[in-house]
């Protein structure tokens, strides 16, 4: 007997109609913190919880020092029909986000994670459980998603040893810090960080925010919301210069940093200043072997969201040109209020193969997944 | 240094106190004898270390005593080269670190008496910045009131940082002042310490908290435009000295985009932050902070969106540039006359006025 093969037709699967996005920055919520967190939250902390709240270094104690623009900082239409916060709930956000923006790959960035509680114990246990609750409500059921290990950065050793009971686990993506760190962030008792992230194979991703307990600005606490929002972008420079100047780059020489929401469009200068000053004073600093450009160029990535808007365009391109068109890595924000569209993000035409770089290609080399 | 312009206008030059006995004849009885008494010996600002290279040039500096404090190098090293009719005096004397109210103002008036008598007296081209005692708003008022009849002080001085952000009302009577009587108002490097120079704590190195000035620079135009000073003192000239320039575009893209979307917040600013600054904040030429190449720099310099902004400075005695290159490369000789000189005069008022 033989056996005809025939040749059939076979669906061909639908071409998307939007270029493949990784958002590299979703901010998910528990939809209550009793129902998701406490099971991995052992009974001493929920009661320490119960009793004196989350004490950080603001005296509000809820909500943020700065009232936001919106409610949640969220869009109005981002509120899931079945309840709960914006961002708690999978099923909407795959409707509303990741599907129709094809979003192929999204990093999950956790800004309430216990990160910067002033209670060093309190901050290890929370930060562990909202590790565990990203895999348990979000990775495990959602591949495209990926999340952040979250840790008491304030701590370095603690910090250290929850990367490395993370390392290897293909759930995370990065490691997450908030920008206003109590200290600049690249002095010696963050190191421990950089060292396990570095020996874990994970970016480091450094969000804006956060309350250190320092002024937003070297004058003092400014009266507006948006001057300290404004203001993240100020902090991640000082950031960006303490990461270098203190070499950590030169010490930790697979370290990568990712700085999230924090603008982009200032990294020229910035690079150009500090480059000027090592020359001027490079015997201050023998610990650094290169220019801060050179280490900033290989070590350092930026998000876009809120992407920046010079009146003209095309000025935009040169920016993006200074910084290296492989640095940029595409972000939403998701579901905050100011969430950038990825159909319209990018105010001027580019070429195919820059788009994919810059919504795509970028996030997968970085994060080691395009292998 | 062909695109040099005769009658250029130096706009942030730095004689220095020598030390703290050369303000003794300047102060009153009782700071005098409060200086000697409490064994004061000085009031130098780590903002500037003595011998850091930013502080002095290599050879602009004296083999004993500070760089900037000789008249006679300073018109052979500032004046000359660059053909300079008129440069603006700014004092970085430590006025601002002081806890006391009282004793800021003392040592304010008699560096101002100072820089007046030693420097302004003895040489023509000169001008100079009234050093204020910020900390307490209406003595700094009261310092301006004492010498704005005097037109060779053509300006106050405060620094970027220092306890509050500069736009909060509390110091809306020093700039309702500087308006009044025609004065700009300009924002110099260095802090008064009362915070960390960075929004994350203090810093490990100089390096740094040099760097670290241009980053309060770009809070402070935000905190001027947020806060609305421009739109209650619409007159009023905010000249950033020293601060680097290159930052500027992208801050304004990012402040502006941010109003867009917050402006409730703030009704009284009506116009895009872009708008108003073009309009009331200039900044020195030095530190340039540019890009290597000329091509990159012509590109920075459309990205400012105005060729109105930039005001020309030498920034003696630090050092910023080597031999005569206080030009960056790429900028065209209209554009160099217009920093050296247009710009300078359409912002300070009394450059133009008769000196009485």
């Amino acid at each position: 007997m033989s056996v005809d093969v025939l040749e059939r037709p076979v669906a061909k699967k639908a071409q998307p109609a939007k270029i493949a996005v990784a958002d590299c920055d979703i901010h998910p919520s528990p939809k209550s913190v009793e129902k998701e967190i406490y099971p991995f939250l052992e009974k001493r902390w929920q009661r320490h919880l119960e009793t004196y709240g989350m004490i950080g270094r603001q005296g509000q104690q809820f909500g943020p020092a700065y009232p936001k623009g919106q409610p949640d900082a969220s869009r109005r239409d981002a509120y899931p029909p079945n309840g709960g916060r914006p961002g708690s709930d999978l099923q909407f956000m795959r409707e509303q986000h990741l599907d129709p923006n094809n979003v192929q790959l999204g990093i999950l960035n956790p800004l309430r994670g216990g990160q910067a509680l002033q209670n060093l114990d309190f901050a290890e246990a929370y930060c562990r459980a909202v590790n565990d609750w990203q895999i348990a409500e979000w990775t495990s059921k959602e591949p495209r998603l990926k999340a952040s290990v979250v840790v008491p950065y304030e701590d370095g050793a603690l910090s250290a040893r929850e990367i490395e009971r993370r390392a290897g686990d293909p759930n995370f993506a990065q490691v997450l810090l908030l920008s206003r760190t109590g200290e600049p962030i690249g002095q010696r008792r963050y190191w421990p960080i950089y060292e396990a992230a570095a020996e874990a194979g994970f970016p480091v991703a450094v969000h804006a925010f956060g309350y250190g307990g320092n002024a937003v600005t070297g004058s003092g606490w400014p009266t507006y919301y948006i001057e300290e929002m404004v203001g993240h972008a100020q902090c991640s420079q000082t950031g960006l210069t303490s990461m270098v100047m203190e070499g950590i780059f030169e010490r930790f020489p697979k370290l990568k940093v990712i700085l999230v929401e924090a603008g982009f469009a200032w990294l020229p200068s910035l690079a150009w200043r500090l480059d000027k000053l090592y020359m001027r004073m490079r015997d201050e600093t023998p610990h650094l072997k290169r220019l801060p450009s050179e280490y900033i160029r290989e070590h350092v990535w930026l998000t876009t969201q809120p992407m920046e808007e010079p009146e003209v365009r095309e000025h935009l391109l040169d920016t993006i040109e200074w910084i290296g068109w492989d640095r940029l890595l595409f972000a939403t924000d998701y579901p905050h209020w100011d969430f950038d569209d990825p159909a319209y993000a990018l105010p001027v035409r580019v070429d195919a193969a820059r788009r994919r770089q810059f919504f795509f290609e970028n996030a997968l080399k970085v994060y080691g997944l395009d292998k | 240094m062909s695109i040099i312009h005769p009658g250029a206008i130096d706009c942030d030059i730095h004689p220095a106190v020598p030390n703290l006995q050369a303000l003794l004849p300047y102060m009153t009885d009782y700071w005098r004898d409060t200086v000697v008494q409490r064994g004061i010996d000085a009031l130098e600002s780590i903002s500037y270390p003595v011998n850091a290279p930013i502080t002095a040039r290599p050879d602009w500096k004296p083999e004993k005593g500070r760089a900037g404090s000789d008249l006679e190098r300073l018109r052979r090293e500032a004046l000359i080269p660059f053909g300079t009719s008129t440069a603006i005096c700014n004092c970085l004397y430590g006025v601002h670190l002081l806890f006391s109210e009282d004793m800021a103002l003392g040592y304010a008036q008699a560096v101002n008496d100072w820089i007046a008598k030693e420097w302004l007296d003895r040489e023509p081209k000169l001008r100079a910045s009234i050093v204020v005692p910020l900390q307490n708003p209406e003595l700094a008022v009261e310092e301006i009131e004492r010498l704005a009849a005097d037109k060779r002080f053509v300006q106050v001085l405060v620094p970027v940082m220092g306890e509050m952000p500069l736009g909060k009302r509390i110091y809306w009577p020093i700039w309702a002042a500087a308006e009044r009587h025609g004065l700009a108002l300009c924002i110099h490097a260095g802090s008064s310490y009362r915070h960390s120079v960075t929004g994350i704590g203090w810093t490990s190195y100089y390096t740094e908290d040099y760097a670290s000035n241009a980053q309060a620079f770009q809070a402070q135009v935000t905190s001027l435009i947020c806060e609305g000073v421009f739109s209650k003192f619409p007159n009023l000239k905010v000249v950033l000295a020293e601060s680097g320039f290159t930052w500027l575009p992208a801050h304004l893209w990012r402040l502006t985009k941010f109003w867009r979307g917050l402006r409730m917040e703030i009704p009284w600013v009506d116009r895009t932050p872009a708008e108003i600054a073009r309009e009331n904040i200039r900044l020195t030429l030095q530190p340039v902070d540019g890009p290597p190449s000329a091509d990159a720099f012509e590109r920075l310099m459309e990205h400012m969106q105005s060729d109105e902004l930039l005001l020309f400075s030498t920034d003696y005695p630090h050092w910023q540039f080597d031999g005569d290159e206080v030009l960056p490369p790429g900028l065209s000789s209209e554009l160099a006359r217009k920093i050296m000189v247009d710009n300078p005069r359409n912002t300070y008022s009394r450059l133009t006025e008769t000196v009485t």
